[in-house]
This record gives structure tokens, sequence and C-alpha cells, in this order.
């Protein structure tokens, strides 16, 4: 935005600083990267996974760094250092916890649906990896469990012909991998992930069924042939049993594209009540 | 007290569950009952109610 | 007005048919407040709280590795046994293959294919030499040791297997006394002095060092003492006692009560079932099934009937139930063209 007449000098789109800074925020301003708000149908419990996975990832970072401040080997000697390392390995048995919970609620959310499918992806790479982290971890503990694991493990791999480059029974390798390379991805796949949700926002839920506009008092007026593809109240409108405090105003059919060909099954041609958006938001780019 | 040692003792011989080709040991049939249990709860637990907004 | 970010006609000219699971028409609706780095921080400080609690109730576990010391002096026989093995290259990591050593026709085929053996060695190991020969070479004041190893290595190759052979009949039957291997006598060669020379180098604990044979003093690759030690019997039985080998579910378990890996359920599953239970190829082929179960996963919204499934199960009419009560004639606006009421 030129504000004074010394911006006029400055072509800020040719530069890579400002293409950049464009296109974050288009893609994501300001409102859309933390907003304040949430659709009315986020109203479930089960929303709440995604935070915990997040919460659960922190107290992993955190344990985890503090078991680094003092040393593969300090857990081993010092009742403190047990402690933390309790608190790494509870932390990590949450996160999966949380993460699974937070995959299957999103299942049933059918989530990956309105151009979401990129997030959906995101999520699994991030379970993926984090496995792989977990993995390394197991194999840095220098104790008969990571002995045994890296010396079973190491036939899977080796399976695969990763094993002649991926040694599981060389410790330094792995405890590399645990506690800088893999952190930094899961790291950037749960941002990239949590960047997609706030790009698209949640998803809505889906249509209803005529059971449940029934159950809402509304039901939608009969297909009639040779008209638009709006969906159209019947006449007259019953006030659905809800929240005092949510305000219905009129509304209308949206503006839709005539039909060019032959029309699936419910069209309705007489639109009645003028249109009135309840909630007005930056577009959504597609 | 020593807040460092356990106070559950989860050392020792594992309890193991079989049936048929599955075994499962007791912590994990636990973790992931746990599990299914959240999404329950989360799902059956009503969610506060906010005021409606307007920008 | 605000269209919908997305428009669909009902017809197929063209143009896409809205799908119940592939599209939305996206929210036209009321907002309500929402604390979300509220959010985020309350679920750090739970989950904070419950990891503490947990830290404090239950610890966590942290069972003393098996050390080619503890091995050899819990299990002397074991430890002679393998050690003969290694010398005369049929153990587990001489017979191998890639990546550690080169025989000819070994490594998992997945169908037709071996990456391992296309891989090939790029972890060479001799176990002759690196398991036994070289670390009784690094003893000093030993003349009789000396000399046996000079006599072994100066040996034929036929002169060498006829002496392994022979150690390998009396080591089958061998007893443990007094701090002694105790085996039949035999035209086995300096074998004896070998063999017996190596047990109580590792029963003292040298061995879990000369192994590592780092060039620099500092090692942090463990590949030889692990090798070695899994190829006896004495660490999988220690590992059956725990419920942690492969035929227990073992992949999912922890030491003692404390849980394990609930997530590898499935991978552990396979190795359960035939054929990859009882096949040679049972680890290549259940990394490959994984493999494709994992981008299948990944692929979920493309896949018709799969991605469908979340609106016939109707779990969400539950999760969403507050909103389907709520309905007002503002949902009018919100329904896809021409596919709506949604059937089931």
């Amino acid at each position: 935005m030129i504000t004074s007449p010394a911006d006029t000098v400055i072509a800020d789109k040719d530069t890579w600083t400002g293409k950049i800074r464009d296109r974050a925020v288009k893609e994501l301003p300001p409102d859309r990267l933390l907003p304040d708000s949430q659709p009315s149908y986020v109203a479930s419990w089960a929303y709440v996974f995604g935070a915990l996975s997040i919460g659960a990832f922190a107290v992993v970072l955190l344990s985890g760094a503090v078991l680094a401040v003092e040393g593969p080997a300090w857990w081993h000697k010092s009742s403190a250092g047990l402690f933390v390392n309790s608190l790494h390995m509870w932390s990590t048995e949450f996160f999966f916890m949380f993460m699974v919970v937070h995959l299957w609620a999103k299942f049933f959310m059918a989530a990956w649906r309105g151009k979401r499918k990129a997030t959906w992806i995101t999520g699994v790479l991030a379970f993926m990896v984090s496995i792989g982290t977990a993995f390394t971890g197991y194999l840095s503990q220098q104790n008969f469990d990571s002995e045994w694991i890296a010396t079973q493990a190491k036939d899977g791999i080796n399976s695969t012909g990763a094993g002649a480059f991926w040694n599981v029974l060389n410790f330094g390798q792995m405890l590399m991998w645990h506690i800088v390379l893999l952190p930094l991805v899961v790291a950037a796949v749960v941002g990239l992930h949590v960047l997609l949700v706030r790009r698209r926002g949640v998803v809505p839920p889906f249509a209803p069924t005529n059971a449940q506009l029934a159950k809402a008092g509304l039901s939608l007026a009969p297909a009639v042939s040779g008209g638009g593809d709006a969906p159209v109240l019947e006449e007259p409108l019953k006030p659905p049993a809800s929240e005092p405090h949510v305000q219905h105003e009129p509304v209308a059919a949206p503006a839709v594209q005539e039909p060019t060909g032959q029309a699936a099954a419910s069209q309705e041609p007489t639109a009645g009540l003028s249109s009135q958006p309840l909630w007005n938001l930056p577009e959504a780019q597609s | 007290m020593n807040l460092l040692a356990a106070l559950v003792h989860l050392g020792g011989t594992g309890k193991y569950i079989n049936w048929g080709v599955l075994q499962i040991s007791l912590a994990n049939l636990i973790i992931i009952a746990v599990m299914i249990l959240m999404l329950v709860v989360a799902i059956a637990l009503p969610f506060p109610k906010h005021e409606s907004r307007r920008k | 007005m605000s269209a919908a970010s997305t428009s669909f006609t009902t017809t197929a000219h063209g143009s896409r048919r809205f799908r119940p699971d592939r599209d939305v028409v996206e929210w036209q609706g009321p907002y309500r407040r929402y604390d979300l780095a509220k959010e985020v921080f309350v679920c750090f400080v739970v989950v904070l709280l419950l990891t503490v609690v947990c830290a404090i109730v239950f610890s966590s576990p942290d069972e003393r590795p098996v050390t080619v010391k503890s091995w050899s002096n819990a299990a002397p026989v074991d430890f002679a046994q393998t050690a003969m093995t290694e010398l005369d290259g049929t153990s587990g990591v001489a017979t191998y293959g890639p990546p550690y050593t080169q025989v000819p026709g070994a490594g998992q085929m997945l169908g037709p294919v071996s990456i391992e053996r296309a891989v090939g060695v790029r972890i060479p190991i001799n176990t002759a030499q690196d398991f036994v020969l070289k670390p009784l070479a690094t003893l000093p004041n030993r003349p009789a040791l000396r000399s046996a190893i000079a006599s072994y290595e100066g040996a034929s190759a036929s002169q060498q297997a006829a002496w392994d052979a022979a150690y390998e009949n009396v080591v089958a039957n061998a007893s443990f006394s007094d701090g002694q291997l105790v085996v039949k006598a035999g035209p086995y060669g300096p074998v004896g002095v070998l063999i017996n020379n190596l047990e109580s180098m590792a029963r003292t604990g040298a061995l879990d060092g000369a192994l590592l044979q780092s060039p620099q003093l500092y090692a942090t690759n463990y590949t030889n003492p692990l090798l070695f030690i899994a190829d006896g019997t004495y660490l999988a039985d220690q590992a059956g006692l725990r419920h942690l080998q492969g035929d227990q579910w073992g992949m999912m378990n922890e030491t003692g009560n404390f849980p394990g890996q609930a997530w590898l359920w499935l991978y552990t599953f396979w190795y359960q079932v035939n054929p990859m239970k009882s096949s040679s190829n049972g680890d290549v082929e259940v990394w490959a099934i994984m493999m494709v179960l994992t981008v299948l996963l990944a692929l979920v919204p493309f896949i018709p009937g799969v991605r469908s499934i979340p609106r016939k199960l109707g779990i969400y009419r539950l999760i969403w139930r507050v909103h389907y009560r709520s309905l007002g004639p503002e949902i009018v606006s919100q329904m896809p063209p021409g596919n709506q009421p949604l059937r089931r």
C-alpha cells in the first residue's frame, strides 16, 4: 500500500521478498492465520485432539531438550535423569494416543472434503514420520530394549536395501537422526498441516438428510422440472427448535448456474426471498 | 518421600492376554481402550456454547 | 452476495458433479468465538500435567543391556559355540549376505527382485577376523595364544576347515566348570586355544571394547558387538522371557508392564500370518505390504468406496448434532445443488 511519495519509487513486486510476502498474505491473511472465531458447527470435544497432539509434541520436545542438555548417558545414572526420561516416554505415548484419535475423528468427519486432500495427506505423513522418529528414539536408549529392537529391526530394514545406508546398530547415526533430522521434519510437516487447516478452514458438516431437516422443522420443496438448481424451503416456514441466540435472517436461494442439460432429482424454480448472507469473510481463494 | 521413584512398579514380568493369534500386553490393551473411550466421551460430552458473533 | 467458493451443476457438460464424499459447499453461516491460542496452551498444560503424573507414578523402564561380558558369564557354553561359528563362517552374520557379507544367492526376494542383493555389501564384516582373531591379537603377554593365532592363520583353507569341523563336534557337548570351558580332546589344532582365550577375554569384559575397534578411541557404532551377541541364543532367550520375540507380537511390546508401541500393531500382525510367517522373504514382504497400505491411507480421499465410509457410517451425525439441531432457513443457501437432502 502506497502511503507517501517516497513509496512510489519502490517496486516491491519485483523483489523475492515482496513476492513471498504478497503470496503469504494472500493465502493466509492475518484473520485467517489466527482467527478468533470458528464456524458454529465447530462445537464438539472431538475437535480438541489436534491441539492435544500439538501439546504433547511440545512436551516431547521440551523433555527431549532437557535430556540433550545432559547427554545420552545421564538418565541411566541419575534419578533426576530417569524422571526426565519418563517424561519423554509418557509424553510420546500421549502424543501417539491423541494423534491417532485425531485421525479417527477426522476420518469420521471425512475431513478431506472441499479441497482439503493435502491436509489429510500431510496428516498421514506426520503420522509416518512420527513413527520413524519414535523408532530412532527407542534405538537410542542404550539398554536391553534398544539392543533387542536394533538386532531385530535390522532384518526388516536390510531386506529393503535401506540397511546398507541406515544402520540401526549404529547408535551415533540413530541418535543424530532422532535429535536433529527427524524432529525438524516432524515440526515442518505438522506446521504445514496446521497452515493447510487454516487456509481452508475446518471442514463443514455433510449436508443434512431429510430426517435431520424434519427434526429441525424444515423441509425442501419438491423438485419441479425446468427450474434452477437452487433448493428452496417449503412454505410456510416453521421456526426450528434451536438456541435462541442464533439469529435466522430471511434468506433466498443463491444465484446459481442455469442447468444446460438434464438435471438430477431436486431442482427448484420458485425462489421467493431476498438473499442476505449471514456472515462476510474474506473470499476463500481456491 | 522420594518423588523420583515409581509409586506403581511396572517392571518385572509383563501381563499378557492371548486370544487366538492375538497376543497383547495388558498395558497396550489399556492404552487402546483409553483411546476408544476418549473418542466416545469427546463425542458424547456437550460442548459449552458461546455467544454467536457478528463482525 | 457471497457465492460458494466452488460451484457445481448437476449436468455433465464439462463441469463437476457434486460428490458428497469429495466436495463441500463452504460455510455461509454464523461463527462463534473460539480462542485457538488458549486452547493449544491449555492442551499443553493438560498433557504436561498428565505426563508428570505418569512419570511420578510409573517411571520408565531401563533394563541393562546384555554385553559380551554378561553373556559369556551367564551362558559360557552358548558363547563358545557362537564364537566357533564366527570363526568357521557358519554363524548368522557370516551367512547373512548383504549388507554384511558376500554370500552368493543371499538376500530376500520380493518377487523376482532382491533389492538387498542389488545394493550389496556396504558394511563389510569378516567374522573370523573381526570377531575372533583381531580381538585376540590385542591381548598382550600370551605366547601360547600368539603362536596359536599364527598357526591358524598360516594354515591352508582346507586345514582350517578340518580343525573347525573337529572343534564344532566337541563344542556341541561342551561344559563349563571352575571358570574353564571343558571340551573333549580332538584333532582341532590351535582352535581350542583360540576359543578358550576368547572365552576368558569375553568374561573379563575386554572383548566388548576390542570388538568396537575404533581407530580413534571414541566409538558410537556398536555394529560388531551387537551382531556377535545376537548370533547367540542367550539374547533371544532373554527377549522371549520379556515377550519381545517376533511371534509374541514383540514389536509392540516394552519390557515389564510398560506400554510399548501400540501403533505398530498392524506391522507386527503380518508376521503372525502366513505366508509371511514362514516365508524366508517374510521381512521384505511385510515391508512391501505396509508401504502399500501407508500410501493407500494417504490416498483415502481419492479412493471411492473407502472415502464414502464416514458418510455411510453416520458417526458424523453425533459429532455435528448441535449443528443439525440448529438448522434454520439459511441452510437452503448451504445445500449443495442437485444433491440435497443428503441421501444416505
